[in-house]
Formats: structure tokens, sequence, C-alpha cells
């Protein structure tokens, strides 16, 4: 194992880079984290739609909500990589294909723990804003969505763990991220499988559990400091978090 | 300053404001006292509208209320509200929960904003607090710290929902002292409480509401000396027990 | 989009739609298999992690953390190229002969599945309050009859929305079983677009059919909670 991973280790970290794309453990962390940054705004965006105080709104955006959800992640990308092109009149590199793909995802379950963040709240912290005469927006920016966001930041770091997970689905339409430089070290040895893929499911491991680890402390940092906190009256809710591929 | 005219509101079919009629005239103190489901809490809410009314009007400073013309976040500008449960925003300090609608509502800097503030702290008896966080205060600091909140933009109008019905008794005390001063100041104001104590000795008139009416209306002298409805009777004699 | 126009008959017909049923149907037993024995595996890790043996309680976290903190591919990928190497050659042969693929998929999807569904059902348990459990025995109730009348029951409902969950997590994520080329409704889906590159009508029927399921098992979850909400009012 320890030779696999003296003969590899640039092309399980970079990839063909410089040669040739970036890849390989590096480009795994690359996209995930384009990915979150990308998505985070969307998700901000339709996780207030899902409250809006529009009729219509709510509607449309719930409707895109649990499309997204109902959907396997492998049919979003499939549609993004192959239906897409069609639309726009010319092929997409598998790179944006996979970022877009997991935006699209993405937003939809981080939309919901906005929503639940938001919903988690005392109502009174919203009609307390609103009765100084702040307008929605204000209420919403000043006082919402700066606790709301506070408190999901453990979900949302979970959530951020699922979608380094995702990203090894990339390895279907052969994006150079890191599964699929383990594969090309798997079939370039032949015979090490056990080996090779031993590395990759452990590297993923330390990643996300280190990740995971982390969530938890913040968690356990911000329930503490709600037990100190008699203002903060009602604690969030736990929500269920949903693993990735 | 504040007038009722056939105020009427449904929680589905249950009616809990029936066809109000009422004023509130300026620099008048009104204490509303009822028995617990009396519709009080709600009445005093659809003045800013955090409840929608099903019926009649609601005019302040000549404004009607409900109307879809009105500036509704100009209009609750000029209207006090303080909580029962405080609701102060946890995540700003003492300082920024006070200055947070001069900001945002005149524009003004936090600097000038801050000045303003800590005069209204130190009415409240609050100046060395300004830096800490709601979630250091008392209750009754926390209370009095909401009262500054809701004079920061100089409201003509304040209304308060049981303001100390969510404190320990020791310190009721100390935020009653400060409405009192606040109802001397000339300011109009509304106020839910069972603090007869409070509305003897401060209030113009009581308003009692049974059932979603007001049942009487009255100075202090004569509502507590001969209620003239039994079931406002009932309540004092309650009360005393 | 120009010049396309969509025809559904080129993939709703004739040998197309033969494929396309044959994948609802691998990707039907796939999703059922492997649910009923996640469920299985997810109990007999709750049951180990009770035994208040310290090796027992050590594996079952162990085991856990490693589920949920791998890719499912990269486990579908463990499975499918490493674990036949880590087994006998019989078994091997008798593996290949046995359509390898579905079975390490079916496998590597459970086992998966199993560590989330394990913590689906601790969080049920822990949320029982100990006096409930106090309460039984003090009513005469032995072990046995506790459990089996006061803790499960209530266990079972508090377990049941992620249950509920995971159980659409698993569903969706069998179509990551075309990765090792388990011929699936994903897989039959990109076959037939191969071969008729008719890649809306293929990919709009398929996502049609996930969405259809996803939505019967969210609305099963929305239904639970309803009546739950009422019970509890
Ligand atoms: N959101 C609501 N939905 C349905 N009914 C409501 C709602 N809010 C209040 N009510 C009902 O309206 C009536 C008046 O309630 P309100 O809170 O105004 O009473 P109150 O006089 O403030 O009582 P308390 O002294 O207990 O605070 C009550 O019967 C209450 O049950
Ligand atoms: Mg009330």
């Amino acid at each position: 194992m320890l030779q696999i991973l003296r003969d590899n280790w640039v092309l399980f970290l970079i990839g063909q880079y410089p040669a040739g794309p970036l890849g390989g453990l590096a480009a795994t962390v690359l996209i995930a984290v384009l990915g979150l940054g990308l998505s985070f705004p969307c998700a901000l965006l339709l996780g207030l739609g899902r409250i809006s105080p529009f009729r219509s709104i709510r509607a449309v955006t719930a409707i895109i909500v649990h499309t997204v959800r109902g959907t396997p992640f492998l049919m979003v990308i499939f549609w993004s990589y192959f239906a897409l092109p069609i639309i726009i009149g010319h092929p997409i590199a598998g790179f944006p294909t996979l970022v877009g793909a997991l935006v699209i995802y993405e937003s939809a379950y981080l939309a919901e723990i906005v929503r639940s963040g938001i919903e988690a709240l005392p109502k009174g912290q919203i009609e307390a804003a609103r009765s100084l005469g702040l307008n929605y927006r204000q209420a919403m920016m000043s006082v919402v969505l700066p606790q709301a966001l506070y408190n999901s930041l453990p979900t949302m770091m979970s959530q951020f763990v699922s979608l380094i997970k995702e990203t090894s689905l990339g390895y279907v339409i052969s994006v150079n991220e890191f599964t699929f430089a383990a594969a090309q070290v798997n079939s370039r040895l032949l015979t090490k499988p056990v080996q090779v893929f031993s590395i990759l499911a452990l590297t993923y491991f330390l990643l996300c559990f280190a990740l995971t680890q982390s969530a938890r402390a913040v968690e356990r940092h911000i329930a503490r400091r709600r037990r100190e906190d008699p203002a903060v009256i009602r604690p969030l809710e736990s929500f269920v978090v949903e693993p990735a591929p | 300053m504040i007038s009722f005219e056939n105020v009427s509101k449904w929680y589905g079919a249950h009616q809990c404001l029936a066809d109000i009629n009422a004023t509130v005239n300026s620099g008048e103190v009104v204490v509303v006292c009822g028995p617990s489901g009396s519709g009080k809490t709600t009445l005093i809410r659809t003045i800013n509208r955090l409840e929608p009314i099903q019926g009649g009007r609601i005019v302040v400073n000549g404004q009607d209320v409900h109307s879809s013309a009105t500036d509704l976040n100009r209009l609750r500008s000029g209207i006090g509200f303080v909580f029962q449960q405080f609701n102060l925003f946890p995540h700003m300090s003492v300082i920024d929960n006070i200055i947070l609608a001069p900001r945002k509502l005149r524009g003004l800097s936090r600097e000038a904003a801050s000045e303003a503030a800590r005069k209204l702290l130190a009415r409240v008896g609050l100046a060395d607090k300004a830096n800490s966080y709601p979630g250091q205060l008392s209750g009754g600091q926390s209370q009095r710290v909401a009262i500054a909140r809701a004079l920061a933009m100089d409201p003509p109008i304040i209304l308060f929902d049981e303001p100390t019905s969510a404190l320990d008794p020791e310190m009721v005390g100390e935020v009653l002292s400060v409405i009192k001063d606040l109802a001397h100041s000339g300011i109009t104001m509304m106020c839910v409480t069972h603090e007869m104590g409070f509305a003897r000795e401060v209030a113009d008139r009581i308003w009692f509401m049974d059932r979603g009416t007001i049942l009487e209306d009255a100075p202090p002298s004569e509502f507590f000396s001969r209620p003239n409805h039994p079931r406002a009777q009932r309540f004092l004699s309650e009360l005393r027990h | 989009m120009m010049g396309y126009s969509l025809d559904f008959t080129a993939v709703l017909a004739g040998e197309h739609l033969k494929w396309l049923l044959s994948g609802i149907q691998v990707t039907a037993e796939l999703f059922a298999g492997a649910w009923a024995l996640a469920l299985l595996l997810a109990v007999v890790l709750i049951v180990l992690r009770n035994t208040g043996l310290r090796p027992a309680h050590w594996f079952v976290t162990t085991y856990v953390e490693v589920h949920q903190n791998v890719p499912l591919l990269v486990q579908v990928l463990f499975w499918y190229f490493a674990v036949p190497e880590l087994l006998p050659a019989p078994a091997q042969i008798w593996l290949n002969e046995h359509n390898s693929e579905f079975i390490l998929a079916l496998l590597a999807l459970s086992f998966c599945i199993a560590a989330y569904m394990s913590e689906a059902l601790r969080s049920g348990l822990r949320a029982i309050p100990p006096t409930q459990y106090e309460a039984s025995r003090a009513l005469g109730f032995g072990y046995l009859s506790t459990m089996r009348y006061v803790i499960l029951p209530q266990a079972a409902r508090l377990s049941l929305p992620p249950l509920i969950n995971y159980t659409l997590l698993l569903f969706k994520n069998t179509s990551i079983a075309m990765a090792i080329g388990v011929h699936e409704l994903t897989y039959q889906s990109r076959q037939i677009e191969n071969d008729t590159f008719r890649t809306f009508e293929v990919f709009a029927v398929a996502t049609a059919i996930y969405l259809l399921s996803s939505f019967a098992i969210m609305a099963l979850g929305a239904l639970y909670e309803r009546r739950a909400g009422l019970q509890a009012r």
C-alpha cells in the first residue's frame, strides 16, 4: 500500500496537473468549495422563497425544492451533461457540469436548512423587528438571518460533508477528481484493487470525518452558549442531515 | 390619538374582538385588564397591525392602520411596542438593540444614534449595561432595555402587553417604576397588566375587557370603588384574593 | 433546441420500452432487497451497541462513522473491485456465476444505509426518558414486556420520520449501481439514449419515474407526521 502511495501520490493529489487538467484530491476539494460557494447564495434565495409572504413564490420554490430532492443526483448530472449541451448548442466540459449539478442539487438541501433555521427562531424576534418599523428585508438581514444562519452552522457543515461525498459521482462522467484518479491508478496496476480502493476510502474518510467532528464541536459550542443564554428561548430543532451518495 | 371604530376580529369561528368602539386621547394613559382569553393581547396587537382585523377601522394619528395605503413601517416606527417576553435580539449588544431602528430607518451613524441611546439607557437605569448582551441580563433589566429600544424612535405612543408577567416578583418593581416615569412624561400609553396598584396610580382610564368586548371604561377611582358590571366586580374580588 | 422535436415513441415502444421496463424492475429489486437487509443490519447494530460490551460498542461506532464518511460510490467500487479479491476462490466463482454486480451493489447499499438507519433507531431509543422505563418496571412489567409495550412503540414513533428519509435516500441512490454496470433504470436510460439520441425523452421518462416514486415515499412520511401530530394534540 505504501509502495502504491509512493509511486502514485502525485496523481492522487493533483492528477495530471500541470501537464493535464487539475485532478485528484485537489480537484475534489476545489469542486466542493466552488459548489458550496455558489450554492449558498442560491440556497438563501430559495430558502427565503419557501417562507415568502407571497403564495406564488412559496409554491414555485416548494416545487423546485421537492423536485430536486426527489431526483437522484446522477440524473441531475446526466441532465446537465447530456441534455444541457443540446439546449445551448455546444458541449460543456465535465468539471463545470459537475459544479453546476452540485449547485442545483445542494441549493435545494441547503435551502431547507436555511428555512428550518428561520422557522426555529421564536416568532417574537421578527415581530419585535417589525414593530420597530423595520421592513421585511431589514428585519431579515439584521435580525432573522444572522441568528438563523449561526444556529444552522453545524447542519450546514454536515451538508458540506455530503457535498464532498457527492463530488465523487463526477467519476461517472469522467471528471478528473479523486475517485477518477484512483480508478486510473487501479486500471494501471490491475492487480492491486484492495490497496488502491483502501487508500481512496481512507482519504475520503479522514477528510469527511475531520469535518464531521468539527461540525459536532461547533454544535456543542452553540448548545452550551444557548444554555447560558436564556434570551434564546426555543432551542433549534435538530435536523435530519441527509447523507450523500 | 388611537380610535377603534366597530373593530371585529375572528380566529376561525371564534370571535375574539366583538365590535369594539373606543378612543385613547393624546397623552392619556389607559390600562387594559380582564380575565385570561378576553382579547387584551389581541386588541393591543391590532394597533400596530401585528394582527389583522376583519371588520371596522383603527385610526392612529389620523392614519387608518389596516388600510393598504398606509405606510406600515413608518406608522410602526411611531408606535413603541413592549412585549411580555422582551424579544430582545440576542445576537446584538444592548446598545445595538437600541440603535438598530434609528440607524436603519433614520440613516443615523452608529455614533449619532449611540448618543441618544445612552441617554435612554440612563433613563431606564442601565447606563452601565450598554455593551452587555441580552443573555447576561436579568429579566427586569431585559425588559427595561426593551422599553429603551421601544423609545429609540421617539414614538408619541407606546404599547405594553403584560410587561411584568414574565418577571420574577422581585423585579416587577423596577420595571413598573420605569413605566410610571414614562406615564408622567406626556406620552400616549396603553398597557395591558394585572398590576392593579400600578393602574390605580398612573392610569387615566381603565378598560375592563371580557369575551372580546370592553365592558367597562372608567377612571380608576370609579372602576375600583364601584364597578358597574358584575363580571368586573367578580374580576376585582378574585384579584384581591 | 433548434430543430429538435420531441418524440416519445422512440423511447416508449418496442425494444427500448422493454429495456426501460427491465431497468425499472432491477431498480425495484435492488431497492426492496437493500431496504430489507439494511433494516435487519441496523437492528443487529443497535443490539450489538446495547450489549454493553466495550468492543461491540467500539465496533458499531466505527462502523457507523466509516459508512457515513466515505462516499457511497467509493463503497460500491470497493465492494465491486476489492471485496471479491478478499474472498476465497469458490466464493469468487459463485459470485461471477450469479450476477455479481447486482449482489455486490445490493450489499454495498445495505451496509451503507444500515449505518444511517441504526442511528435513526438509536436517536429514537435515546429520546425516551428513563422515567418511562422506571414507571413501567414499577407497574410490575419485566424487562421484555417493558421493551415490548412501553419503550419500543414510543421509539418506533420517533424513529420513523428519519427512517422514511433514509428510505428515500436509499431509493435515489440505487442509481449509483449503474457505475458498476448493474442494469437498473439509470443505466438503461443511458443505453437507450446512446441507441436513439432521444436525450430529452429518455431522461424525462426516467426522471418522472424516479420523481413519482420519491413523491410516494415523501407522501408516506408527510402522512405519518400528520397522523402523529394529530395524536400528540
Ligand atoms: N393565533 C390564535 N389562533 C386562534 N385563537 C387565538 C389565537 N390567539 C389568540 N386566540 C384566542 O383569542 C382569544 C383572545 O386571546 P388573547 O391572547 O387576546 O387573550 P388575553 O386577554 O391576552 O389573555 P391572557 O391574559 O391569557 O394573555 C382567546 O380565546 C385565545 O384562545
Ligand atoms: Mg395576553
